[in-house]
C-alpha cells in the first residue's frame, strides 16, 4: 500500500475540468429545478382542482422513484421516443426535474406559512393575484424557506455523483477512472471525498450566513 | 410500445430482485439505527472528545455522496487487508454507515426534546446511564420522531438503487440486465420506477398519517 499524491498533480487539469462539470451540472440543474418548482407550486396554488390532483400525482411519482432510475429512464429510455440527449444535458435536465418536485413542496409550505390576513389585506388594496404572489408572499417566504433550499442544494450536490453512472465526466467518474487505470484508489478516493466535503461545507456555511443576513428583520 | 409478454416474463426475476432490495435497505436501516443510537448519544455526551467524534462522523457521512462511500468501501476494503467483501456485505455496510449519520441527527432532535427532569428522576432511582438511555429516553425519542424515521426509510430504499454499482443483483441491476438483453430500455426502467413507487408511496403516506396522528396526540 503506497500513498503517492503525484498521481493527483499529474492529472490536475483533468480533475479541475471534472470539478467544473460537477459545479455546472449541480448549479444549472438546481437553478432550473428552483424555477420549475416555483412554477409547479404556483400552479398548485392557483390552478383548479384537476390540475392540483394531477400535479400531486406527478410529485408523488417522482418522489417515489430513485434518482438513478429517473436518470436511466431519460438517458436510456429517451431514444425510444426520439429524445437523444448528451450525457451532460440529460444529467442537468434530470437534476432539474428531480429537484423541481422537492422545491415545489418547499415553496408550497412557504406559501402556506404567510398569514392569510396579509393576502386578504392585499386583496382589499386591489393587488392582483400575481402581485400578491410576487410582492407579498414571495419576499417573506423566501426568508422562511431558505434553510430548506440550502439543504436541498447540498443533497443535489451529492446527487451529481450519480451522474457518473451515465458517463457524465464529473468528479466521481474522472477520479475513479484515474483510480482504476493506475491502481491508485486511496489517493483518488481521498481527494474525491475531500472535494465533496468542501463543497457541502461551503454551501451550508454560505446558507447559514445568508440566513443570518436576511433573517435580521424576521419576526419570530 | 409496451411489450406485455416481456413484462410478464421479467416479473419473477424482478420479484427476486425486489427481495434483495428490501433486504439490503431493511438491514441497512436496522444497523444504521444501532449506529445512530451510538452516534447521537455521543453527540449529547458531556465529554468534548466524544461530542467531537460524533460530530465528525455525521459531518463525513452526510457530506460524502453515498455512491462515493460505496466505492470507497468496495475498492479500499481489499487494500486495507480486509478479505474481499461480497457485494451484499459492502452494500449493507455502506447503507448502514450512511443512514446511521442521518438517523443520528433525527434521534438527537428527539432525545433533546425530552425534559431533563426525567433523566434526573431515573438517576435518583438508581438507573445506570445506558439503562436510562435505552429504557426511558430512546422509546420516547423514537415515538416522537417516527414520521422522520419512516421518511428516512423511504430515502434509504431509494438510495439502495445505487448498490447496483457494486454488482449486487438488486432491482435496478436486474432491470439494467433485462434492458441490456432486449434493448427495451424505456419499458424496463418504467416498470422499475413503478415498483419503487409501489413501495415508497404507501410508505410515505403511512409516514404522513403517523405525523398527523402524532400532532393530534400531542395537541
Amino acid at each position: 500500500m503506497t500513498f503517492d499524491l503525484t498521481i493527483i498533480t499529474a492529472n490536475a487539469g483533468a480533475i479541475w475540468n471534472a470539478f467544473l462539470v460537477t459545479i455546472y451540472t449541480w448549479l444549472a440543474g438546481s437553478a432550473l429545478g428552483i424555477v420549475a418548482g416555483l412554477v409547479i407550486a404556483a400552479l398548485m396554488l392557483f390552478g383548479g382542482r384537476p390540475l392540483q390532483l394531477l400535479l400531486r400525482g406527478v410529485i408523488e411519482l417522482v418522489r417515489g422513484t430513485p434518482f438513478l432510475v429517473i436518470l436511466f429512464l431519460v438517458y436510456y429510455g429517451g431514444p425510444a421516443f426520439g429524445v437523444r440527449l448528451g450525457a451532460v444535458t440529460a444529467g442537468v435536465l434530470c437534476i432539474a426535474g428531480y429537484s423541481s418536485v422537492y422545491f415545489a413542496e418547499i415553496f408550497r409550505s412557504g406559501f402556506a406559512a404567510v398569514p392569510r390576513g396579509q393576502l386578504e389585506a392585499g386583496e382589499c388594496l386591489g393587488l392582483s393575484r400575481f402581485d400578491l404572489l410576487w410582492r407579498v408572499q414571495l419576499p417573506q417566504m423566501l426568508v422562511l424557506i431558505l434553510p430548506a433550499i440550502v439543504n436541498m442544494l447540498t443533497i443535489l450536490c451529492k446527487e451529481t455523483a450519480v451522474l457518473s453512472i451515465i458517463t457524465v465526466p464529473e468528479l466521481t467518474a474522472v477520479l475513479t477512472g484515474i483510480g482504476t487505470r493506475t491502481f491508485t484508489f486511496i489517493e483518488t478516493l481521498l481527494v474525491l471525498c475531500i472535494a465533496y466535503l468542501l463543497l457541502i461545507e461551503i454551501t451550508s456555511r454560505a446558507g447559514r450566513w445568508l440566513e443570518r443576513r436576511v433573517g435580521t428583520y424576521l419576526q419570530r | 410500445m409496451f411489450d406485455w409478454p416481456t413484462f410478464v416474463f421479467s416479473l419473477p426475476l424482478l420479484g427476486k430482485a425486489l427481495l434483495i432490495t428490501l433486504q439490503t435497505s431493511l438491514l441497512g436501516n436496522a444497523f444504521g439505527f444501532v449506529i445512530a443510537i451510538l452516534i447521537s448519544s455521543m453527540q449529547l455526551a458531556k465529554m468534548p472528545l466524544l461530542r467531537r467524534l460524533g460530530g465528525s462522523y455525521i459531518f463525513i457521512f452526510r457530506g460524502v455522496p453515498l455512491l462515493v462511500q460505496l466505492l470507497v468501501i468496495y475498492y479500499l476494503a481489499p487494500m486495507l487487508g480486509l478479505p474481499n467483501l461480497s457485494p451484499m456485505v459492502a452494500a449493507v455496510l455502506a447503507l448502514s454507515l450512511c443512514s446511521g449519520a442521518y438517523i443520528a441527527e433525527i434521534l438527537r432532535g428527539g432525545l433533546m426534546a425530552i425534559p431533563p427532569g426525567q433523566r434526573e428522576a431515573a438517576h435518583l432511582l438508581g438507573m445506570s446511564r445506558p439503562a436510562i438511555l435505552l429504557r426511558i429516553e430512546l422509546p420516547q425519542a423514537v415515538q416522537s420522531t417516527l414520521p422522520s424515521l419512516v421518511n428516512e426509510l423511504v430515502l434509504l430504499i431509494k438510495a439502495s438503487a445505487l448498490v447496483s454499482v457494486v454488482g449486487l443483483a438488486d432491482l435496478t441491476r436486474v432491470a439494467q440486465n433485462l434492458a441490456a438483453s432486449d434493448y427495451l430500455f424505456f419499458q424496463h426502467y418504467l416498470v422499475l420506477a413503478g415498483i419503487y413507487c409501489l413501495i415508497n408511496i404507501p410508505l410515505t403516506m403511512f409516514g404522513r398519517r403517523l405525523e398527523r396522528h402524532l400532532q393530534r396526540s400531542l395537541a
